[in-house]
């Protein structure tokens, strides 16, 4: 049997239908393989005929003049044979091909599978049900992994906790080493964003020095946090959730449970440990770098000089905004974390679902910073932070 | 065959006739697995010639290397189906991408293949939703996809129950009588390589070379290699001397 490939077929099947009697015969003959008769359907001279009454008595196929063959002769076989049972009409297969009557009783030997039939798609308020029981079901597992999380804290403060000392130093590199290009491109670029949009509006009252106040207010208290979080969530997080994921369907997160090992103390926490000390440390640098974007606008394009730029912004910055900074930054990296590790640990066994897990978990990440910020924001207005 | 400066093995040399069910055997880590993937085209050998039908494999170009490479089926040890597809996807991706038959001929042929392997009516399940058997199954029936003249079988036994691999066993000997395929296959599970294979050539890890070729159950008989002998016969091999 060759594979088919595409080519010309022959428009004629290689077969001849003769009535003897009140029997049908199908005389099969010539090249059956797919390129030259792709997956010809039943003459409709034979489905007229098996459609009269009174049907034939039976319907022979002969398979003797049959050079060569491939799956298109066992296609056109079964064919006949469901269209033989329909018309309760029976079929005898004679000298057939070496082999093509074997493999058409093993492909007739296992019944087909009864598969329950598709659900209907649910209605919208049963659809809104699902989706806030759905809903209700992941806040549930995001607080029971939370727990978990804060219990193997608890272990690690008492020195109980089972983690590879190297794999904390290693996730460390990783969440924060590692970062330092992106976030000085991405954070600059803010900086400078932030110069330009801020000076088309104070140039018009004369006031371009103000842009060291905008600048250096936004990224200290909040752009330097928010940048490096959307950073982290989309590097660090994903590929956080990329090798909890992949460990989970390679079974090696069974294999630590079986040793009596916590998952979540050996794979989980190093990893929250590691972006919750990187986040502020990067944070504090990308509120630096952010302001050195600033002043490049404010020097280069409105004649501002360095040391009126940065006299401005130290004159403007109060240790309030750099506590709310970093109250951002320490809880962006702990909801990262959390929710790449949960997103890693609760992925399926294959790749699909381990795609999956890491779009979850940038998706997860981002808006739970989203949130976490509109949150925190109107709570450090109530309290005058 | 090497990884980097590394020998895996050396010196192999071995012929596989049409209609030959040819076994790799040996023990872990002795490059079976290797081997196949340098016979499938994943991997080019360090040294020395793969010839398919009087054409050597990879001094082909990489078109015609293609094709030869169609004229093969794979079935690989965790059947590595594509998990995003169902079964009827994966069976007739092949067809649908070399084939010029229309989607419902194709449909007719996905149900062929699967019912072949016994999956008949499960075409809109998903591997996961499959047992470790009937993954494999259904890895053997994307693999028949192009009705492929020689089929290559990865440890087709591995993570199988000993009466689903004597029904795997079955299937490749049913396979290979009634559709006349050639059939290579890696394997160390004895039942299946002196059940089911008619030729062989034998891997070493600590020689890294080949120490026998030939009908396996005539090595079991007549081998005097200690190493191949305590194989065949599930012996502790002596001290042997590498040759």
């Amino acid at each position: 049997m060759a594979a088919s490939t595409p080519g010309a077929r022959s428009a004629r099947v290689p077969v001849e239908v003769t009535t003897v009697g009140n029997t049908v015969a199908l005389r099969l003959h010539g090249d059956w393989r797919l390129e030259r008769v792709g997956s010809p359907a039943p003459p409709a001279e034979l489905t007229r005929r098996l459609g009269t009454a009174p049907p034939p008595s039976a319907l022979v196929v002969e398979g003797a003049g049959v050079e060569r063959w491939d799956s298109a002769l066992l296609v056109f076989l079964l064919r006949l044979l469901r269209l033989g049972e329909e018309a309760g009409v029976p079929l005898v297969l004679r000298d057939l091909p070496d082999g093509a009557a074997r493999l058409l009783e093993i492909a007739r030997a296992v019944p087909p599978v009864q598969r329950r039939g598709r659900r209907t798609a649910p209605g919208p308020l049963q659809a809104a049900g699902a989706h806030a029981l759905a809903l209700w079901r992941e806040a549930m597992a995001f607080l029971e992994f939370l727990g978990e999380v804060v219990l193997a804290l608890g272990a690690f403060l008492r020195g109980r906790a089972r983690f590879r000392r190297a794999d904390l130093l290693l996730f460390l590199q990783q969440a924060g080493v590692d970062a330092l290009g992106i976030v000085t491109l991405i954070t600059f670029l803010v900086g400078l964003i932030l110069a330009f949009i801020g000076a088309v509006q104070l140039q018009a009252f004369g006031a371009e020095i103000y842009i060291a106040d905008l600048v250096g207010i936004a990224m200290v208290r909040q752009m330097g946090g928010l940048m490096t979080a959307v950073i982290l969530a989309g590097r660090t997080g994903a590929a956080f959730a990329a090798q909890l994921g992949a460990m989970n369907a390679n079974e090696e997160v069974d294999a630590l449970r079986t040793l009596g090992v916590s998952p979540v103390e050996f794979l989980v926490l190093p990893r929250v440990m590691a972006l919750v000390l990187m986040m502020p440390v990067l944070t504090v640098y990308a509120m630096l770098v952010g302001i050195l974007g600033g002043a490049a606008v404010a020097i280069t394009v409105f004649g501002i000089t360095p040391m009126e730029y940065f006299y401005e912004t130290q004159s403007v910055m109060a240790t309030d905004h750099f506590v709310a900074g970093m109250i951002y930054a320490v809880t962006f990296g702990a909801l990262i974390a959390l929710a790449s590790c949960l997103r890693g640990m609760q992925s399926g066994r294959d790749a699909a679902a381990v795609g999956e897990a890491t779009t979850s978990a940038v998706v997860t990440s981002i808006v739970l910073i989203v949130v976490a910020d509109a949150v925190l924001t109107v709570v450090f207005d109530a309290i005058d932070l | 065959m090497a990884y980097g400066s590394r020998v895996i093995q050396r010196d192999l040399s071995f012929t596989i006739l049409r209609g030959d069910i040819f076994v790799i055997m040996g023990g872990s880590g002795c490059g079976k697995s290797t081997l196949m993937r340098h016979m499938i085209g994943l991997k080019r050998p360090a040294a020395g010639r793969i010839v398919f039908d009087g054409v050597s494999l990879w001094e082909a170009e990489a078109e015609e290397r293609a094709r030869l490479l169609r004229r093969a089926g794979v079935t690989y040890q965790s059947a590595a189906l594509w998990s995003s597809m169902t079964l009827a996807e994966n069976v007739a991706l092949p067809m649908e991408l070399y084939t010029d038959l229309s989607p419902a001929e194709i449909r007719e042929l996905v149900a062929l293949k699967l019912a072949l392997v016994g999956l008949a009516g499960l075409e809109d399940a998903y591997p996961a939703e499959l047992s470790g058997g009937m993954r494999k199954r259904a890895g053997i029936a994307r693999a028949l996809a192009l009705d492929p003249e020689i089929l290559f079988f990865d440890e087709p036994s591995a993570g199988l129950d000993p009466i689903t691999s004597r029904r795997l066993d079955d299937l490749i000997v049913e396979l290979r009588e009634n559709l006349g395929t050639t059939v290579v296959l890696v394997t160390h599970e004895l039942p299946t390589v002196l059940g089911i294979g008619t030729n062989s050539v034998f891997l070493d890890a600590e020689a890294r070379t080949q120490r026998a070729v030939g009908d396996p159950k005539r090595l079991a008989e007549t081998c005097r290699d200690p190493v191949v002998h305590a194989f065949l016969h599930r012996e502790e091999p002596a001290e042997v001397s590498t040759p």
